[in-house]
Parts: structure tokens; sequence; C-alpha cells
């Protein structure tokens, strides 16, 4: 009887172990199709940056020559820097595909929707993550602050918290806006006051890890960041599918 | 002659919004002029008996406008659809509203119109969060594809609404904690309850007309005449 009920126990747990191997395969599929894309252009890491030195350099121009008060504001800037830029960058990975409607051959193709979501959520996150190394020499250039190498981990590992919490909702709302006429507005509408969160905690804990962490406070954000990254990957994958359905 | 009015022909919602419109003069009048004003803040804390209703509707209307969203990726009818664009609209309405009374408050007991208080920029960030489900509602054509995306944005943006719910017990906030009616005195908690029903009847009222609306508009779009290019092109 044992012999019987086992593989009716253990089946349930294998089939969801071959599904999520199956389902990483085709996000790794996925990702490397948008990054062989980005790497064959370039032009969009290359526009996208460009804007985001520009975005630096009007905010120190807002706020003066004034060192002190540059350095004062100095993550935030760098923040709301990578949050401008991202909306060219997720409006730009889902413009391409409805362009040659390259979508619907994708969707034609026996891969799960969801792999399709995490695959272009990771590229993307990748893509602003690529931003981190231009725009943080930039700042400290022009703001005048300091990083040691410590400190300079530190500020790219949340730089990857933030560029994940911004990736996970704005590539689903990325890929149900680029049908529509007026994306370049609905997009900052739907996703600014939603990655508001982590627009606070990517500031607060850079601004912690540049000026010193006395009440030891850092960990608190950086786990906030952690638990909006989770809540949204997870989310907005199960969500996905539903947003393109009918391409 | 007189001409008799048809009881029976006036929708159920219309109902629910007189007695809420009666509960509401009630509860207004005892909150005024019976109820006693607050040791501290006077009679500026009579602002309580709206703004409480509002923030409770508010948070209500959100919620059940996340359910109907569930539900309609679940089962895509029309009728879900259109009862959660009613509660969303509501919602940003009693959204709103709070936050308009709440900054009439703080202007006269904190000395500030607006305080980055985490309860306040919480509910601001809820209404953004909604008027933006809105607003994309209103740029979609196509019907079924506006249900999904509606749906879909709803429930995006719903994590924010138990974040505005627990936030000042988890975050050392200016605003106080939610009252219960054992830290209110009697004498309040009536006109507050009554002030409660009344929104929330008056709520359902707002969302059920919105719903017959968004229904009839789904209606009169699948019976459209064709424009005249169409036809021409057929």
């Amino acid at each position: 009887m044992s012999q019987l009920t086992a593989p009716t126990l253990t089946s349930p747990a294998r089939a969801e172990a071959g599904f999520l191997r199956v389902l990483a395969g085709q996000t790794v599929t996925v990702l490397r199709k948008d990054l062989l894309l980005e790497w064959r252009g370039r032009s969009r890491l290359l526009s996208v940056m460009l804007f985001g030195l520009v975005t630096l350099a009007l905010f120190s121009f807002a706020v003066g020559p004034d060192s002190a008060n540059l350095r004062a504001g100095a993550s935030g800037f760098l923040v709301l820097a990578l949050l401008l830029s991202s909306t060219l960058a997720l409006s730009e990975s889902f413009r391409l595909e409805h362009e040659q409607r390259a979508i619907e051959g994708l969707l034609l193709l026996p891969v799960d929707p969801t792999a399709i979501y995490y695959g272009k959520a990771l590229g993307n996150t990748i893509f602003l993550c690529l931003l981190a190394p231009v725009l943080m020499w930039v700042a400290m250039v022009l703001y005048a602050v300091e990083f040691g190498a410590l400190t300079l981990v530190k500020m790219l590992g949340l730089w990857v918290l933030a560029a994940a919490g911004l990736s996970a909702p704005g590539t689903l709302y990325a890929a149900m806006t680029s049908r529509l006429r007026s994306q370049d507005v609905l997009l900052p509408l739907l996703l600014f006051p939603l990655v508001i969160p982590v627009l606070l905690g990517s500031v607060k804990a850079m601004d912690l890890v540049m000026t010193g962490d006395p009440m030891s406070q850092l960990r608190s954000w950086s786990l906030m960041l952690l638990a909006f990254d989770v809540i949204y990957w997870s989310l907005c994958g199960v969500l996905f599918q539903h947003a393109i359905e009918d391409p | 002659m007189t001409q008799r009015i048809p009881w029976a022909r006036i929708s159920w919602e219309h109902w629910v919004a007189g007695c809420g419109l009666a509960l509401l003069l009630v509860g207004t009048y005892v909150g005024l002029f019976v109820a006693p004003p607050e040791r501290h803040m006077g009679d500026v804390q009579r602002i309580m008996y709206v703004h409480v209703p509002s923030a409770w509707n508010g948070l209500l209307c959100y919620t059940g406008a996340f359910v109907a969203a569930i539900v309609v990726l679940w089962t895509s009818r029309p009728k879900w659809d259109a009862a959660m664009v009613g509660m969303i609209e509501a919602g940003v309405v009693l959204n709103a509203l709070l936050l308009v009374q709440g900054s009439i408050w703080a202007r006269a007991t904190w000395g500030v119109w607006w305080d980055w208080d985490v309860r306040l920029t919480t509910s601001l960030v809820m209404l953004l969060l909604f008027a933006g489900v809105m607003a994309l509602r209103s740029f979609v054509e196509d019907a079924e594809r506006r249900t999904t995306w509606t749906a879909i944005a709803t429930i995006v943006s719903f994590v924010d609404v138990p974040l505005v719910y627990f936030c000042v017990r988890w975050w050392r906030s200016l605003h106080q904690v939610q009252s219960t009616p054992e830290t209110v005195d009697r004498a309040m908690v009536l006109p507050l309850r009554m002030n409660a029903v009344a929104f929330l009847l008056l709520a359902i009222w707002f969302a059920a007309r919105r719903a017959r609306l968004e229904l009839a508009l789904r209606r009169r779009d699948e019976v459209a005449v064709p424009e005249r290019r169409e036809l021409v092109h057929a």
C-alpha cells in the first residue's frame, strides 16, 4: 500500500520542481534575448545614461554651487536620477516588442508568460544597475562626496535593491502602457506613487552609508527595500499573464 | 390633479442614500451641538465626526475594490468590473475629503497645513495610486482590456492600504493611533458611529450609481452604430 501511495505524495513536488526548472530556463532565454538585443543596439543604454547625467547636472544647477547643500542632497539626487532614467528604460524595453509585433511571436512560442515577465524584469534590473558606476562617479565629482571601498560596495548593494524595486512594477506597467498612445504620461503617473517606498528607503539608506549610521538604522531601511522587492516581484509575476493575455 | 410618485420604481440605492442623509443630519447635529468639546483642542475636535468616517469608509471602499478586482481577473464579468470602478471612485472621493479635513485639523492643532508624517504621506500616496488607476482606465479604449488592466492596477495599488492603517503602530507618528470606544468618551462615540454608518450608506449609493453608469456605458458601446467610414469600408 505504501508503495502505491508514495508516488502520489512525491509526484506533485517533482512536477513543481520540474516546472520551476523549465520556468528558470525560459526566463534565462528571454533575458539572454533582451541582453543580446541591447548589446547589438547599445543606443538605449547610452541615451538613458546621458539622460541620467543631465538630470544630475540639473539638480546641481537647481540647488546652486554650495557644496555643503549638494553633499547633503547627494543621495536624493542620485536616486531621483535613477528613477527618472528608469521610466525611459522601462518604456523602451516594451516599445521594441510592440514595434515589430514581436510580442505576438513571443506569446505564440511555448513560453510561460511568467518567464517573459521575469526575463524582462531581470533585464531591466541589470540595465539600471549598469547606470550605477557612471552616475555614482559623476555624483562624486559634482557633489563633492567621497566613497571608500566599503561605502562603494554598500552603495552598489542598495542600488541593486532600488533598481529591482523599480523594475518589478515598472516592467508590468510598461507592458500595459506600451500599447497606449499616452504611454509617456501614464507610466510615470502609475509608477511614481507606487515606488515612493523605494525612493524613501534607498535615499535614507544611501545617506546613512555616506554620512555615517550612529543609530544603526541602515539594516531596517535595507530590509524595507528588500520587503518591497519580494512583494512586488512575486505579485507582478502572478499578474503579468493577465496583462499580456490579449496582445 | 396631483401625480403619484411611483415608489416601486425608485432604485434601492436611493433609499439607502435617503437613510444615509437622514443619519448624517442627525449625527452632525449631535456632533456639533450635543457632544461636549474636547478638553485640549476645543471645538476643532468636532471635525473628527467627518474625518474618521471618511477614513474608515475610504479604506473599506478600496478593500471592496480589491476584492472585486480579484473576482474580475477570475471571472471577467462586467458586473464586477462596474462594482470595482464604483468602489474605486467612492474611495478616491473619500480619500480626497480625508486629506482636506485632516489638513484643516492639522492647521488648527499642529499649526501647519501639512506635515510629512507617515500616516499623512501614505494617505496621499494612496490617493495618487488610485487616481492613477482611474487615469489608466480612461486611456484604454478596448472594454475587456480596460477591465483587466484596471483590476491589475487596483491589486498592485492595494498594497498601500494596509500600510495606511497600520503605519501609526509600526512607526513613530505625529498622527495618533487608532482610538477605541474605551479611549473615547461615550458622548463622542455616538455621533462618530452615526456618521460612520451615514458615510457608509452614502458611499454605497455613490458606488452603486457609478456601477450602473458603467454598465450603461458598456451596453451603449456594445450596441453603438458603426461610424459611416466603417460601414463604407465593410
